[in-house]
């Protein structure tokens, strides 16, 4: 649900505060760092490319960063290069290591002493080392590093304070053999050590920001390097038993198809009885039509009216059928934010579990058809939540062909969450032959647009290179946490869309516009979709927010073929404001223009054909 | 033989990886050309996931088809 900025900022920055920046491979915990630093609040979640968009905030004097997670400094993809930025810029880096996985981790920690930044080293998740048996030796590995290192548990609250405290003795560690030597000619030629490095090893922005000619010795530092971690792992760090734990043997569980495919397909079961069904449902009935038009609506018409006559222009926009002080308030509170509430808890539990990423392995092959990989299940699922985040979550795929099929993909099929809230709530009073029916349009559109976009772009898509973490229980308070900052969000952003929606709306009324607009494309409406013609007013209020359009649905009086077509266009209609900005950022003009016409063309293509077919019946 | 070859259980050793790319990207998760480890679980003609220590690395079928391999002990 965040808005489409690149830079999410706290505190006034003052320019020049030195910059603490904190790097570390993804998934070790970096961002509960920055929030324990600044006191503001960066997702944080079990699997690996949650941080995607730079955070920034303010720790005594320094301006703290907090960035995606990389496993080296260099431009593999859109997230590496932001990162890579931010980093050759820091002027004390705090690197946040993975206790469990040093072999992994050290391999950046090296690269960064190697650029000569001043570095101090957070040992994190040495609660998960120690139930694992491995001993780390911590003077040695300070020694031999030549930086600072501190044992912690971030998410305990373990040896923060400590960190904090000694930020000042991050020291230049010690580099690996030879590397000085190589560094000289370059830096002579004014170049910062940092760049000098990245010149070394053929970062190709990097060579052509300075002018120069890449130096081909990638490879050989590389395994220089990581014969230096290995050498300092066999010196300081001790092997645990290799007992498969439960949480091990559960996560291989998770990706054999015979047992993984029923449990991905209950845990969906779960998701949708939950969203769907009970917040849906049962809490909906409540805040919608017990409070909001059984209590509320009654109040604040009456309050108006005592003002304005309630015929009049003011009357209307204020409290007329689409008016800012009814409508907006009984959409938005009444029947959104349950469903977003419901909607960002599951989320945030799956994240924060460590399924994500097995769902990407067992789901590689079929994505593979799509031209993508496995990986793009992480945007799709979190697409459910919001199309917006979903699309930044793309910067983590490899290549810029499967991010355009991915967003492409994603505007089309997959409706977002307070959307599918509403959906799922209609849809289960339609019975369950209308749920697979509309499942299954929507799978399919997803696989043949997917292989049609696959066929039609050059190129070839990357293969699957994923780390799976650990499978853990979620943690409440970060659950709780985040449900509630995605759903602040939400109320902030979607709630002057949606007034100014209704506001768009009741104008159209009031000066006779909406008729002549719905009689207008009543040919598309009741002809080609068979639907009444004030859908048109759904499809208005469905391009200002999608799951306005949704909401708007409620109010009409459909049979269930009627229904079912209203739904699938509408899912697969343009996505909304706050969307199409976003790709327009994400995505070159071209593409997201043809994105957006796509939808839109597809929308009523696909729904036109289910309203055909189901006339059949 | 191939890592799509592999089977699971199997104790391998990466003898040499094809793609550049991919070689300089699995080197920083601990993966490179000399390397032991275990096949520690195989979707069928889907990734294989290899287990080095603690870590679990998933690899796609078609790159896993350009890494080869060697059965050991
Ligand atoms: N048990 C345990 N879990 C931790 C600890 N520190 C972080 N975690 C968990 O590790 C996961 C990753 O934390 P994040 O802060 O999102 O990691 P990150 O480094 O910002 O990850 P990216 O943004 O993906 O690079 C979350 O599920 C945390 O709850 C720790 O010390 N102990
Ligand atoms: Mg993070």
């Amino acid at each position: 649900m965040s808005s489409p900025k690149s830079v999410k900022t706290g505190a006034a920055l003052t320019e020049g505060a030195p910059k603490l920046v904190l790097a570390g491979n993804p998934n070790v915990g970096k961002s509960v760092f920055f929030n324990a630093l600044t006191g503001m609040y960066a997702d944080v979640s079990n699997f690996p490319g949650t941080t995607v968009e730079i955070s920034r905030g303010r720790y005594r004097d320094y301006d703290v960063i907090d960035t995606p997670g990389v496993y080296g400094v260099s431009s593999f993809n859109d997230e590496e290069k932001a990162a890579r930025d931010i980093i050759l810029e820091a002027d004390l880096v705090l690197n946040v290591v993975d206790a469990v996985h040093l072999h992994r981790d050290l391999f950046l920690t090296q690269q960064l002493i190697d650029m000569g930044k001043r570095v101090i080293v957070a040992l994190n998740l040495m609660d998960e080392a120690g139930k694992n048996g491995i001993k780390v030796d911590v003077p040695k590995l300070t020694e031999m590093l030549g930086v600072p290192v501190i044992p912690t548990a971030a998410v305990k609250n373990v040896g923060i304070v400590e960190v904090l405290d000694r930020l000042e003795e991050a020291a230049q560690g010690n580099r690996l053999e030879g590397i000085a030597e190589l560094l000289e000619p370059y830096t002579e030629k004014g170049l910062t050590e940092p760049e000098a490095l990245m010149v070394l090893e053929d970062d190709g922005e990097t060579c052509r920001r300075v002018g120069m000619e890449p130096a081909g010795m990638q490879e050989k530092l590389y395994r220089q390097r990581r014969e230096r971690v290995d050498k300092i792992i066999a010196a300081a760090v001790s092997e645990g038993n290799d007992r498969a734990s439960f949480s091990v043997k559960l996560g291989r569980l998770m990706l054999r198809p015979l047992t993984g495919i029923p449990m991905l397909l209950v845990t969906l079961l779960l998701v949708f009885m939950f969203v769907g069904v009970f917040m849906g449902q049962t809490v909906v009935e409540l805040t919608e039509e017990k409070i909001m038009e059984g209590l509320y609506r009654p109040f604040i018409t009456d309050l108006v009216g005592r003002v304005v006559p309630l015929d009049s222009f003011w009357g209307q926009v204020l409290a007329g059928e689409f008016g800012l002080l009814t409508m907006t308030p009984v959409y938005v509170l009444g029947l959104l934010l349950p469903l977003v509430v419901g909607f960002y808890l599951m989320l945030s539990i799956l994240e924060d579990s460590g399924y994500l990423p097995r769902i990407a392995v067992l789901t590689d092959r079929l994505m593979t058809r799509v031209g993508l990989n496995g990986r793009a299940v992480i945007p799709t699922i979190l697409a459910f939540g919001c199309f917006t985040a979903a699309t930044m979550t793309t910067r983590l795929l490899g290549s810029k062909r499967e991010r355009f099929i991915a967003t492409a993909l994603l505007g089309l099929t997959i409706p977002c969450s307070a959307q599918l809230g509403v959906i799922a709530g209609m849809l289960s009073s339609l019975g369950l032959l209308y749920i697979l029916f509309y499942v299954l349009v929507l799978i399919l559109l997803f696989g043949l647009v997917g292989r049609l976009l696959n066929r039609l772009l050059p190129g070839e898509s990357t293969g699957l290179l994923i780390d799976l973490p650990p499978i853990r229980l979620p943690g409440t308070r970060n659950v709780l946490k985040k449900t509630f900052v995605k759903t602040k969000m939400f109320l902030k952003e979607a709630t002057p869309l949606f007034a100014l929606g209704a506001l768009i709306i009741s104008l159209l009324r009031y000066f006779g516009l909406l008729e002549a607009i719905q009689a207008a494309i009543s040919p598309l409406t009741e002809q080609w979709l068979m639907l009444p013609r004030e859908m048109a007013t759904v499809f208005i209020m469905g391009m200002i927010r999608r799951d306005f359009g949704a909401a708007g649905l409620s109010s009409l009086e459909l049979t269930g073929p009627q229904l079912m077509t209203a739904l699938i266009t509408i899912t697969l209609f343009v996505p909304c404001i706050a969307a199409v900005i976003v790709v327009f950022k994400e995505r070159s003009k071209k593409e997201a223009a043809v994105i957006w016409l796509g939808s839109l063309v597809s929308a009523f293509l696909v729904g036109g054909l289910v309203a055909r077919f189901l006339s059949l019946f | 033989m191939t890592l799509d070859e592999a089977r699971r259980g199997d104790q391998i050793k990466i003898l040499q990886i094809r793609d550049a790319l991919v070689r300089s990207q699995a080197i920083r998760l601990g993966i490179s050309e000399g390397s032991r480890m275990q096949c520690a679980e195989i979707v069928p003609h889907g990734p294989i996931i290899l287990k080095n220590r603690k870590q679990e690395v998933a690899i796609g079928h078609r790159l896993a088809h350009k890494i080869k391999v060697e059965r050991v002990g």
